[in-house]
């Protein structure tokens, strides 16, 4: 009836197996889930990206920062932002729950290889980064007329 | 769930085989990383809720249920398809019970730069008092 501390439900296991095996599948390959700068779920700030023919969009999640203080660069395709989030805490205070992410952070995203450095566009609303990158103007897909 | 801020619906992303940047599942919500503490007057809730304008933050207390909800308001353009998303949902969804020393009916919220802060008051006769040691 008591199952060791360490050794788990075999169904939860089996769950736990299957979904290894379909990050595997699904994410292992894409630059974002298994590349090498891939950071852990969970890791603040999250973290979406978007793609159109003209540009490549990244939409960072964090809210109640400072966005003067923060510091975006790219090279090349790679974009790096880093800041910090300042999370006051009330010493008088009683906590029931510190879920909320406080501290410096960094974050290194490789773009599509065809981005142009050069035209980087960023604001920050409602506590959510949006950082445009437009794409180089010969990557774009062309129509090629028949005469 | 008819929603403004849905980019595609499910059934319109599967038809074009693409994802939505913030993908609008209905069913799914996002839960949102919370700091609770209490301080000598009452608790107070601070929700990290990023892209949520004070339009789209829905505050209710049902009995003596606390529900936060809100919808992401930052929609990307129409044709955009998503390379990789943390989040995969719009909707950030969260419920608390509140106690009966708390006073539901004098709720207080800001929201500001996706932090949501909720201030709960203790009713007057829960607030802590200091007693006095009369020296005779």
């Amino acid at each position: 009836m008591f199952s060791s501390v360490y050794s788990e439900n075999p169904l939860l296991a089996q769950f736990r197996r299957l979904e290894e095996e379909l990050d595997e599948i699904f994410g292992g390959a894409t630059p974002w889930t298994g590349g090498i700068r891939s950071l852990p779920p969970g890791t603040f700030p999250a973290i979406n990206v978007g793609g159109t023919e003209d540009s490549v969009a990244v939409y960072l999640f964090a809210p109640g920062i400072d966005a003067k203080k923060l510091e975006i660069s790219i090279q090349q395709n790679v974009l790096t932002v880093s800041g910090e989030r300042e999370v006051p805490r009330d010493d008088a205070a009683t906590y029931y729950r510190q879920e909320r992410f406080g501290g410096e952070f960094r974050r290194v995203i490789s773009l599509p290889d065809d981005v142009d450095p050069d035209k980087v566009e960023a604001s920050y609303r409602d506590g959510i980064v949006q950082i445009t990158v437009r794409r180089r103007e010969s990557a774009k897909p062309r129509q090629i007329a028949i005469r | 769930m008819a929603n403004a801020t849905e980019v595609t619906t499910p059934a319109a992303a599967a038809s074009d085989g693409k994802q939505s940047v913030m993908n609008a599942a209905p069913t799914t919500s996002i839960r949102p990383a919370v700091d609770i503490f209490e301080t000598a007057d009452g608790i107070i809730l601070q929700a990290d809720m990023p892209g949520v304008a004070k339009e789209g933050l829905n505050l209710r207390v049902d009995g003596p249920n606390l529900l936060v909800e809100g919808t992401i308001g930052i929609v990307p353009e129409q044709k955009m398809s998503a390379l990789y998303a943390d989040v995969r949902s719009t909707l950030y969804r969260r419920s608390f019970v509140l106690g009966n020393e708390l006073e539901a009916g004098n709720i207080d919220a800001d929201l500001k730069d996706g932090v949501l802060t909720v201030r709960i008051p203790k009713r007057p006769e829960h607030r802590p008092r200091r007693i006095e040691v009369r020296s005779s």
